[in-house]
């Protein structure tokens, strides 16, 4: 799931002021599971935001707002269409792709981020999310047995652990796992300690973003006669 | 300003609370009359948006009153009700207000004197704060009233269908 934070108010705020009517834009996936930019958080970020507003004399600014199922596939956006046009600013409280959607679907209408996008993580306990893959484009967890040493150790080695291991701990910070020690530890509970034995080769990172932005073709599932955009 | 009478809303749990405020009534106990009660099955039943909904139309203070720490019905609404009143507080210093116009209050049904306590306690802040800048020329009766039947009908801020 990916997972984001709210941006303060006054930071939203001082994005917005110089519109007439803005709509803030939710999301009902993974932001809503996050607690970040669900129905509910732009519920919030909307009443304070029209306060905030009223108190820096900007109360004739018109604050709307609309949570739709999905703002990473212009499928979703329908319900917006009819009155999206509507308003000269749309915030979203989706991620960075929903962002980018929204801009892309209203090409003459400002579009703002009211979240910052943190990650993709995992559930930890409630309240509590843990970045787990960084999207790399060519997982090798198989090798790693089942944790990602990109991700969770702090200096992304493949052949760990480093000096910096203390007690399981990294020295990065004490409340994080030394990766290499659950690698190490997992890898012995399902017998295959083994693997590690082997040095584990550079990373392929032309898969990763480094290759320049991804783009994922499934040929098998592009209309005919309407393959990829350019 | 002198004719100043703060406007406070009262989240107050059916167990307690809203027993407490009963109470203090039958003991004919004397507490200022500008508190308005909304009842909830829980304080676990409160959410961040119910407390801001509550400014934006216009109270000058809100508080919530739950079951003593231990004694939730719901066995940790109460907790979660201070939780939320903690989130409220940082949204009300993002916005611009003061944090102490809401505050969390633990009451058992029989405190019916604390209750009315907590009203002049409230009564005595806000005052001291002065008037929210919300709060519309006619007074914010209006508002707590349409918000109170919103409430009824689970329907605070609720943002489903587009506007």
């Amino acid at each position: 799931m990916i997972v984001a934070n709210r941006k303060t108010v006054p930071e939203i705020r001082d994005m917005i002021k110089d519109h007439e009517r803005v709509l803030l834009v939710g999301c009902g996936t993974c932001v809503t599971v996050c607690l970040a930019g669900g129905e509910r958080e732009t519920g919030i970020l909307g009443s304070a935001l029209r306060m905030s507003l009223k108190l820096i004399g900007r109360g004739d600014v018109v604050v709307d707002e609309c949570t739709i199922e999905r703002q990473c596939d212009d499928a979703f956006f329908d319900p917006l269409a009819s009155h999206g046009a509507e308003y000269d600013a749309i915030c979203s409280f989706g991620c960075g792709v929903g962002v980018q959607a929204l801009a892309e679907r209203f090409p003459n209408t400002a579009v703002y981020p009211g979240l910052n996008t943190q990650c993709m993580g995992l559930l930890e306990s409630q309240g509590v999310w843990a970045e787990k893959c960084a999207g790399c484009g060519n997982c090798r967890l198989g090798e790693f047995a089942g944790i990602c040493p990109i991700t969770r150790c702090a200096k992304r080695l493949f052949n760990g652990p480093c000096g910096g291991s203390r007690e399981g701990r990294c020295e990065v910070r004490e409340d994080l796992d030394c990766a290499w020690q659950l690698i190490y530890d997992r890898a012995k509970n399902i017998g295959t300690l083994d693997k590690l034995e082997k040095i584990a080769p550079p990373n392929d990172w032309s898969t990763a973003l480094d290759g320049g932005p991804r783009k994922i073709v499934r040929e098998d599932q592009c209309i005919a006669g309407m393959g990829p955009k350019a | 300003m002198a004719d100043y009478e703060p406007l406070i809303l009262a989240f107050c749990c059916h167990y307690c609370a809203y027993a407490a405020a009963d109470l203090a009534g039958s003991m004919r106990l004397q507490y200022p009359n500008n508190v308005r009660v909304l009842k909830l099955p829980c304080t676990g039943k409160l959410e961040v948006n119910f407390i801001l909904a509550a400014f934006e139309r216009g109270v000058d203070g809100v508080f919530v009153a739950g079951c003593l720490e231990g004694g939730c019905h719901f066995l940790e609404g109460n907790l979660r009700a201070r939780r939320r009143v903690e989130r409220a507080k940082v949204l009300l210093s993002e916005i611009g207000l003061e944090p102490e116009r809401v505050e969390m209050f633990n009451l058992s049904s029989a405190q019916g004197p604390r209750f009315a306590e907590i009203v002049n306690e409230m009564t005595t802040r806000l005052t001291e704060l002065g008037p929210s800048p919300f709060r519309p020329p006619r007074g914010a009766e209006e508002g707590v009233r349409e918000m109170t039947i919103q409430a009824e009908a689970n329907l605070i801020n609720t943002t489903s269908e587009c506007r």
